[in-house]
């Protein structure tokens, strides 16, 4: 039984290993990147992989091998500590938490710290209601809150290669905007309007979802959100304007 | 025998710490089982979305034809966790075991307050009923998550589960956050003044350890927690807006037009929600920590390798536990700067978790380990929460946790703490102390046959979750198949939901287990594992005031694997005989 407990442990490791192994193959892993600073969350995410799997290997083998050798009529090994395994494996995880804790600051500075926010105005508001995606544009004028602001539902458009500024309010509970391939997340909290900010570095339609439980519609919550160049972006929005103006809205 | 108290008073009013344990253990199990069955639930949802669930859905949801609505599947999802977490997990750890080995632990005759003891359960059971009211109410069951993020909660018009429901979820807690405090207050107060003589804090077993410092936490942030309720109360009954900011307008319901006071904020709510319940999470792994530390010890016939290191790592996960809550709000519009250091101090626990497994695996370095069922799960333990500890570092880091912040790994990760790591633990400890409990040891072939399935499925049921976060499925979707880049994910889905029904069947072995235990009639004896704690040295059950005499306490609780032609341990004390601690000890006691 304790030989078999230790093969457990062994095909724990390996299992574990495996599902990490084979899930890019299966799209079992990050959906393909599309955003500026995408590529550095990812490459965050790898540099944990590999101290993930240093530390399971090292621990669960380790584990494994006690279990497998500790036979109940072996030696009797009194043994109550020592304190140079202590300061060894205290000082030596301690030292891959500062580093993995430090390598993380820039980024996360850069990509939230208002001081980073791109120059510019605020590309669209993202409205959040249950449950819908709701989205307006600043028209002609450049400025939020006039009557030429454009309204879109479901899909945002925004320019591919420019940095896009996001304002995001929600009106009645909190929601989650949540564009797993452009690596942005963000809640959407009444009361809390907050801006967040992007670069898309390739076009296409990418899907948003609801992060955030908003009631039983949580799981329809969903949206779009489509790159594209800037000529598109222009004609995109021209014939939103068109349309508004066909139906009274925006002047 | 006209001076015994009645059966009323012995075994439903008990002021004995060991009934009030007992009392915990069977409501903790009973709702074990529930919460199981809502996961089951929840899990059928997730692999066949909206089709008729099998056994229970004609009963429950006769509307649809046996399919869940998404109304349901919030449902669902909320009181599973709040069931698991709140009387299941907890109950169990500090209810059960705290109240049944802290006296046996430390020689004490009892609590130093029995009838607060007593006044502790009989608010849990209530509370218990108030869940099972939140969950079957006829307006709709509390639906906001267990973490109950306003407005969604405090709107009645966000969610059919926003009226009564989510009334009944805040007294629910309330009454078993009342009932959590008494409890920490009384372990607090009978470990620091009613210790044996003899038994210093250097002397103290690590579960007691353990035990102590859960009971700190909870002593310092749960009335938090009980506050935030209370808040979320008044907002929803007496008009205020603590957490309601204006220029609200939900489901075509505006406070402010409806005389509700406006101008608090939602986030205030989310830290005093996880100013506790993430420190809950060191409440239900720091009494496995000291169940496992001691059973490896015991079971493997080799002192706890680094006592010290052990208690210091112990009071550091308490102290840092207080200070990581903000680690849930990467994404919340929480100050990016309070980001950055809720980042550093969640990574900076990881080092005295990780300081224990090193430990632990230096204990089971050259021990001579029994395969009990106990040590088994004290093993499994181990392995499964170096996984859940590892895949936390993701999460600590708040560039990574942008994208993983809400999804399936989360779920993937805390499961293999609270499943892997609490629930193990909670095995290991039930079959090292139940011979202590009800004077028998549980059966070893169905214990083993117990482990070993309970062990490969946790793995099945949580590890894919993980990968199922990776590509993106958001937590709390009632059908994430709506979305397209998500629907290659349904076979894993699948596989999940397969082995989360065997793992639940699977706990029917421990049951079988626990029924030919207690209808057999052998006896276990007083000792049975050659252990040196305290309680081994009381009857099995011990009686009421547990001791025939103050126990005298002569050394460190780990004594074993000593050298020399007698027995290979050292009792803490010989109540009875007072004779050399090794001889009688190789006498087999009882």
């Amino acid at each position: 039984m304790r030989r078999v407990t230790a093969l457990l442990i062994v095909a724990l490791l390996a299992v574990t290993l495996a599902s990490f192994a084979v899930a890019p193959a299966r799209g079992w892993w990050l959906p393909e990147n599309a955003s500026h600073f995408g590529a550095r969350i990812d490459a965050l995410f790898t540099e944990i992989l590999w101290v993930v799997t240093v530390a399971l290997v090292l621990t669960l083998g380790l584990l494994a091998w006690a279990v497998w050798r500790g036979r109940a009529d072996g030696p009797r090994r009194p043994v109550h500590g020592s304190r140079r395994l202590e300061i060894v494996w205290t000082v030596a995880p301690g030292a891959v938490l500062v580093w993995l804790a430090l390598s993380q600051f820039d980024e996360w500075a850069e990509l939230r710290y208002a001081s980073e926010r791109p120059a510019g105005p605020v590309h669209a508001r993202v409205v959040a209601s249950q449950f819908d995606w709701h989205f307006v544009y600043p028209g002609r004028d450049g400025r939020l809150g006039t009557r030429d602001d454009l309204d879109a539902p479901y899909e945002l458009v925004v320019p591919v290669g420019r940095d896009v500024v996001l304002e995001l309010v929600a009106r009645d509970v909190i929601h989650s905007f949540f564009v797993p391939a452009l690596r942005v997340k963000q809640d959407v909290v009444p009361g809390l309007p907050t801006e967040i900010w992007f670069r898309v570095t390739r076009p296409g339609s990418f899907e948003l979802a609801c992060a955030e439980l908003c009631g039983f519609g949580h799981y329809k919550m969903a949206g779009r959100v489509r790159a594209l160049s800037d000529a598109e972006c222009a004609r995109y929005l021209a014939e939103l304007e068109a349309e508004q103006r066909w139906n009274g809205g925006a002047r | 025998m006209s001076g015994q108290p009645g059966w009323l008073r012995r075994w439903v009013f008990s002021t004995d710490h060991k009934v009030i344990g007992i009392q915990f253990l069977v409501f903790g199990m009973l709702f074990f089982l529930f919460g199981g069955l809502l996961a089951l639930a929840i899990r059928w949802q997730l692999a066949w979305p909206w089709s008729r669930v099998p056994l229970i859905g004609d009963a429950l949801y006769p509307a649809t034809g046996g399919a869940l609505t998404p109304e349901a599947y919030t449902v669902l999802f909320t009181m599973h966790g709040t069931v698991m977490i709140f009387f299941v997990v907890l109950p169990l750890l500090t209810g059960a075991f705290g109240n049944y080995l802290v006296p046996l632990m430390i020689g004490a005759r009892d609590m130093a307050f029995p009838r607060l003891n007593l006044l502790s359960f009989w608010l849990m059971v209530p509370a218990g009923a108030l869940a099972l009211c939140a969950t079957f109410v006829a307006s709709g069951g509390a639906a906001a998550g267990w973490t109950a993020y306003p407005p969604l909660s405090s709107i009645a018009s966000a969610a059919p589960g926003s009226g009564a429901g989510q009334t009944l979820w805040l007294a629910s807690l309330l009454l078993a956050g009342v009932a959590s405090t008494l409890g920490a207050l009384n372990y607090v107060t009978t470990i620091v003044k009613l210790r044996a003589e003899g038994l210093g804090f250097a002397r103290l077993p690590l579960t007691i350890w353990g035990l102590g410092c859960a009971a700190l936490v909870q002593l310092t942030a749960l009335p938090v927690l009980t506050a935030g309720a209370l808040l979320q109360l008044a907002d929803r009954t007496l008009g205020t807006g603590f957490f309601t900011p204006a220029g609200l307008v939900v489901n075509q319901f505006a406070p402010e037009a409806a005389g509700h006071a406006v101008g608090g904020t939602p986030l205030l709510w989310q830290h005093l929600f996880w100013f506790y319940s993430h420190p809950a999470v060191y409440v239900m792994v720091l009494p496995a920590m000291g169940i496992v530390s001691d059973v490896l010890a015991v079971h493997g016939r080799k002192p706890v390798f680094g006592y010290r290191p052990m208690v210091v790592s112990m009071c550091a996960i308490l102290v840092l536990g207080l200070l990581v809550w903000g680690h849930h709000m990467f994404v919340s519009g929480l100050d990016p700067a309070a980001g950055t250091l809720f980042m550093l101090s969640t990574l900076l626990i990881a080092l005295p978790s990780s300081v224990k497994v090193f430990n632990w695996i230096a204990t089971l370095w050259g021990a001579r380990i029994r395969p009990t069922s106990a040590m088994l799960n004290a093993i499994g333990f181990v392995a499964l929460f170096v996984i859940g500890g590892l895949s936390g570092l993701w999460l600590a880091s708040t560039p990574v946790d942008i994208q993983l912040h809400d999804t399936a790994l989360v779920v993937g990760h805390f499961h293999f703490i609270v499943f892997g790591g609490s629930v193990f633990a909670i095995f290991a400890g039930l079959h090292h102390w139940f011979p202590k409990m009800f004077g028998r040891a549980l059966d070893e072939r169905l214990g083993r046959i117990h482990f070993v399935g309970s062990f490969v499925l946790t793995a099945c049921v949580f590890l894919l979750m993980h990968q199922l976060g990776l590509a993106g499925q958001p937590r709390r979707v009632a059908d994430p198949y709506v979305y397209e880049g998500l629907r290659h994910l349904q076979p894993l889905n699948q596989f999940i939901t397969w082995s989360a029904i065997a793992l639940v069947a699977w706990q029917g072995f421990f049951v079988l287990n626990v029924v030919v235990t207690l209808s057999s009639r052998a006896r276990a004896g007083r000792d049975p594992w050659q252990a040196n704690t305290l309680e081994w040295q009381a009857d099995s059950p011990p009686p009421h005031g547990n001791f025939a005499a103050p126990p005298r306490v002569v050394c460190g609780p780990y004594e074993y694997g000593l050298d020399g032609p007698g027995a290979d341990h050292r009792p803490q004390s010989t109540v009875e005989s007072g004779a050399d601690p090794a001889r009688a000890a190789a006498v087999p006691p009882g």
